[in-house]
Parts: structure tokens; sequence; C-alpha cells
């Protein structure tokens, strides 16, 4: 067990409290700055996919898992950031300008549906936000000198400086870049937690008539979340595109809603880590089922192609199993199972039953 | 000149009057109690202090300031904290983000500035965090000071809510029964905090309680209120020798010859 000796304020306010968990972050940042020389074509479009995911289950988690506001429309949001970036991108301006416009669009247009919306809560923001959804899906058809219609728009090729990180044609920028913008929303994310501004969020979370009598203005509070959460699913959806390179409004569908929920749920509610492991899990446990599938089709016959609605189960039974038996996730069984490693043998058996506790944005208010 | 003044307050709900015509005034550095039955409107006279509920009726003046048209979140700003009956925790934060969320309207920074972390936020911070230092050293909870608040025993709760309280730096602290389903011992602690709050940081106290113990041990003057009326306003001797008072507690009947 390891234990920190604090000397000074300065050690509660870094992002790690000991050199150990600095040193874990630069090999995994070493790692995954490596993998494209690690693995082939196929899995670093995976890995690429893995970090999509997890840049907008962030997106989403500062919305449900800090800030308590349960969203059914972040496909929205992920389209507008798509068909944003893509605009700005075919009006001449650089990648460098229209990506952090496309978050920025997507963000404000989050933060001024949320002023109306942020007054409902539980069930009702979120049946809210599906009207949002729907609404956006329309637009997009309706929108086609943008956004194609029906048809659908090609992904302009990403360049910058020149160099090419198209998504086909420079698979290993692309996966470069994607991953410099995830790990420096990570960063901003985490600072965002340490910070009055992340305290704030949590404190609307957890009591919001405590947080007023702190002095805490819930309805600005909320909608700068609401704001900061879109705008980082823009971003997530601007990369999406570039990443499906032709797509249209089915791309960003009330599944993907679902399964952005699944991934903060699932990873864990109020971690930042929780998108990632979740983001992981929703974008490998497809590519294992048709592993699986193929395996069982070729070493014994039995072929699972033809049964619908496979993944979509099996996505739920993992759901409902995290609800009843871990509903802090995955990075909440982690954290267990790490306090179990650093204070062996002493862990007892109920150490944990106590903690066994739902977030307020479970409940239905 | 008194720091909070209370004329005329009253709130109706439909044909309900849960504070009907009560009017009282704290002094700097007095510790005031309001007494009563339950039901009888004392919590609500704290809601609506601290903007939760809007007066039918009636001023709130604090500082010689008129706070009946602020918002609930303005209140904290002029110096005005208070605890909750029910203990209003943040449960998924440890003891010390909790007392930092206390720090909230002494920030400066807006969100780009903590997104970025800036050399200033960081500044803040420190102070922030000496500040939260010197309540918890108040209120010993050294121990407690990265626990969550969800696995906390209640007692210790009660006291992190005082300690929010403080870490706003207020001068004036509304105490919604600080010593409701605390044990004795811990009701001396609290009845010792009240007293050093007042001597040591010159805090104003005004607090709701049943505990009569506790009342009589720190409070300069009582206001007894039963069904949003007051009956009686003076030093805890007086107010419970007062006879109107005796028959909400005891139900009574009085003669009124007084």
């Amino acid at each position: 067990m390891r234990i920190v000796f604090k000397k000074s304020y300065d050690r509660d306010i870094d992002l790690h409290e000991h050199g150990w968990s600095r040193a874990k972050i630069a090999v995994l940042a070493g790692i995954m700055i490596l993998l494209p020389f690690l693995v082939g074509e196929y899995y670093l479009a995976e890995a690429t996919n893995t970090l999509i995911w997890a840049l907008a289950g962030m997106g989403l988690m500062i919305a449900v898992g800090h800030t308590g506001q349960v969203s059914l429309g972040h496909a929205a949001f992920l389209a507008i950031g798509a068909y944003a970036n893509a605009a700005l991108m075919n009006a001449g301006l650089p990648f460098l300008v229209s990506f952090p416009l496309a978050g920025i669009i997507t963000g404000v247009f989050g933060a001024i549906i949320a002023i109306p919306a942020v007054r409902m809560s539980g069930i009702y923001l979120a049946i809210a936000t599906l009207a949002v959804f729907v609404i956006v899906e329309e637009l997009v058809i309706m929108l086609e000198p943008i956004t194609g219609g029906v048809g659908g728009i090609m992904a302009p090729s990403i360049q910058i400086f020149g160099i090419s990180f198209d998504r086909y044609g420079a698979l290993q920028n692309f996966y470069w870049l994607i991953l410099g913008v995830v790990a420096l929303v990570t960063w901003g994310y985490a600072n965002l937690m340490r910070s009055p501004t992340g305290r704030s969020f949590l404190a609307v979370r957890d009591s919001e008539v405590s947080a007023r009598a702190l002095g805490i203005n819930v309805t600005r509070t909320k909608s700068l979340a609401f704001g900061l959460s879109t705008g980082v699913t823009g971003l997530a959806g601007a990369l999406m595109g570039a990443y499906i390179g032709f797509y249209n409004y089915e791309l960003f569908s009330i599944f993907i809603s679902i399964n952005l929920l699944l991934v903060v749920t699932i990873g864990g509610l109020g971690f930042i880590q929780g998108a990632f492991l979740g983001a992981i899990l929703i974008t490998a446990v497809p590519q294992v089922i048709a592993i699986t599938r193929d395996g069982l089709n070729a070493n014994f016959g039995i072929d699972l192609g033809s049964v619908p609605g496979l993944d979509t189960m099996i996505f739920a039974v993992i759901l409902i199993l995290f609800i009843i038996f871990e509903p802090t996730g995955l990075y909440g069984r982690w954290l267990k199972i790490r306090v179990w490693f650093e204070i062996f043998p002493l862990a007892r058996r109920d150490m944990f039953r106590r903690q066994k506790s739902y977030l307020k944005t479970e409940r239905m208010k | 000149m008194s720091l909070l003044d209370v004329n005329d307050l009253a709130v109706h709900f439909g044909g309900v009057k849960a504070v009907d015509g009560v009017s009282f005034s704290v002094d700097p550095g007095e510790v005031f109690a309001i007494i009563g039955p339950n039901g009888a409107g004392k919590s609500t006279i704290f809601n609506l202090i601290s903007r939760i509920y809007e007066p039918t009726r009636g001023t709130i003046k604090f500082d010689g300031k008129d706070i009946t048209g602020l918002k609930a979140h303005d209140i904290a700003q002029l110096g005005i904290a208070r605890t909750f009956q029910n203990i209003e925790l943040f449960d998924h934060s440890t003891v010390l983000a909790n007392l930092l969320m206390g720090r909230h309207t002494h920030k400066s920074t807006n969100f780009v500035q903590d997104i970025l972390f800036l050399p200033k936020v960081r500044r803040e911070e420190r102070e922030h965090r000496h500040r939260v230092e010197e309540v918890i050293e108040f209120l010993e909870l050294e121990a407690y000071r990265n626990k969550m608040i969800a696995g906390l025993p209640y007692g210790v709760r009660k006291v992190v809510e005082i300690g929010r309280a403080l870490a706003i730096g207020p001068k004036l602290i509304l105490l919604d029964e600080p010593a409701s389903g605390l044990s004795v011992e811990e009701t001396q602690d609290v009845a010792f905090w009240i007293e050093d709050m007042r001597r040591d940081m010159g805090l104003t106290v005004l607090m709701v309680e049943h505990d009569m113990s506790l009342v009589n041990q720190v409070s300069d003057r009582v206001l007894a209120v039963a069904n949003g009326k007051p009956l009686a306003m003076g030093t805890p001797q007086e107010v419970q020798s007062d006879p109107h008072v005796q028959a909400a507690y005891l139900g009574t009947a009085v003669e009124d010859a007084a």
C-alpha cells in the first residue's frame, strides 16, 4: 500500500498525486503514440474509432456523469459537429480553424437549447433532448445545400500545412491527429474537474438546493455544462464524419445516442476514465461478436449470422447486469479491484457494500 | 444597527399561513435562536431568508440592504451561509471537495481559465485550500478529509455541513437544527463551536433548535413561534417561563389575564 505524504496544498491540486501515476500515464501515452507501428491497418482503424467514441463519451459524461443531466439527444450534436465542420471546410476554411469552430457552434447551440431544457430533470429532460434530436434530424434532411439531404455528403479530406491527414490516404496521421485531440480534451476535462467550475457541476448534480445556498447559479451552471458537453460531442462528430468518409443523417441515429449513454453508464458515471472504458467496450463487443460468429460458422457450422438483433441483445444484457451489480461501472469495479490488491490481505467481504449507491442522474425524479 | 432585520414577514401557501407576521432583528455578534413546536414555521423562516420561498408580505434586511428581491444564489455572496435540517451534502464527493464547494463565491476565474488551469486558477486554489484547512482544523475533521460523504456517520456529516457553511466565510450563519440526531457529547461539541464562531470568528448565529439545553447554553435571545405567529421573545429564561410558550408546547389553556 502506497502512502502519500503531502507537504503542500499543491499535492492536492495537482492532477496526479504521485510520480508513479504520472509514469503510468506517460507509458500509456507512449504506447498509444507508437500504436501505428505495433498493429496493422485494421486494428489501427478500430483504435481510431474507439478514440472517437471516447471523445463523444467524454462529451456526454460532462452532462450525465458530472452534472446529472440525462440526454437522449447527443447524436444530434454529433450530427451538428460533423455537418458544421464539413460545411466550413467546403467553404474553404482550413481544418485547424473549422474543427474548433465546429465544436464552438455545437456548444453554443447546445447551451441555447439548455437554457429552457435544464429547468427539467430526469426523464423529462431525457424526453426533451429526444425531441431536440428529432428536430435536428429533420433539419439535416431539409438543409440539403449544406447536408446533402437524404443523399448525404463526402467528408472533405483533412490537410494541415500541406500534410495529409486523410482517413484512407494517411490513416496513421489521422490516428495521431485524433489521439492529440483526445489527449487535449482529456487534459482540459481533468483540469475542469479540479477547478471551481467542475466542482459547481458536481454540486448541482448532488443537491441543487444547497448549491444555490452556496451561491451557485444552478441554471447558468447547467447551461454551461450542457454547452461544454455538446461542444465536445460536436468535436467528436466532426471526427466521426471524417472517419466514416461518406455519410447522411442515418449515421447519427437514435441508436448512437443510446450507445453513447451505454458508454458512460457501463464505463462508470462520474469518471473521465469511464468514458474510455465504455468506449472500448462499445467498439470491441461488436468485433468480438463478429469474430465469434465467424469462428462458430467456420468450425462448427453454426450460423448465427441470420439471428437478427444479436448485438443489441448482448448490449442490453451487459447493461442490465451492470445496473444491477455494478452501478459505478467498469471504472468503479476497477477501483475496487485495485483497493483489494493495495490492502491485500486485509480486504473484507462487505467493504464496498455501503458504496453501492446510485447517482441522482440514474434516478428518475 | 442590527445585522438582520426581519419585518412583518409572512408566507401563505394557499390557505395555509406557514409564517404570519414575524418580526425580529439580530444584532452583530449575537446568537439568536428560534424555537417552537413542530410545524411552527421555523424552517420556513430560514427558507424565506435564504430566498427559497417568496414571502407573501414583509421585508428582510441584511446589513441595511433589502434582500427580499434577490435570487437564492445571490444570498451567499452577501455573507449569509446556512445548513439544512435534513443534511444536504454532495454525497458523491469527499469532505474536502464539499468544503471547497463552499468557496464558490470567492472564485474569480471563468470556465475557460479553469479548463486551461492557468496559474491564476492554481493561486486561487491554494488560497481556497488554505481557508478550507482552517475550517477542517476548527471542526476537527482531519481524519475525514479524503473520505466520501456517502460512507460517513450521521454526526460527522452534520459537522461537515457546518464546515461547508463556514467555508463561505460568512457574516451570518443560519443553523437549522444543528443538534438534531446528535448524541449528548456531539451536541456539547456543537455548543462549543457556536461559542467559538461568535468569539473567535466574530460570526452572528441564527439557529433553529429543539434541544433546549443547547439553546439555554449558547443563545443570547430566543424567539418562540407557533402556528407561524410569534409568541414571545427575550432571554432563554424569559421565553421559557412565558405562559403562551408553555401552552404551545404542553397544550394547556392559558388564562388571557396577563
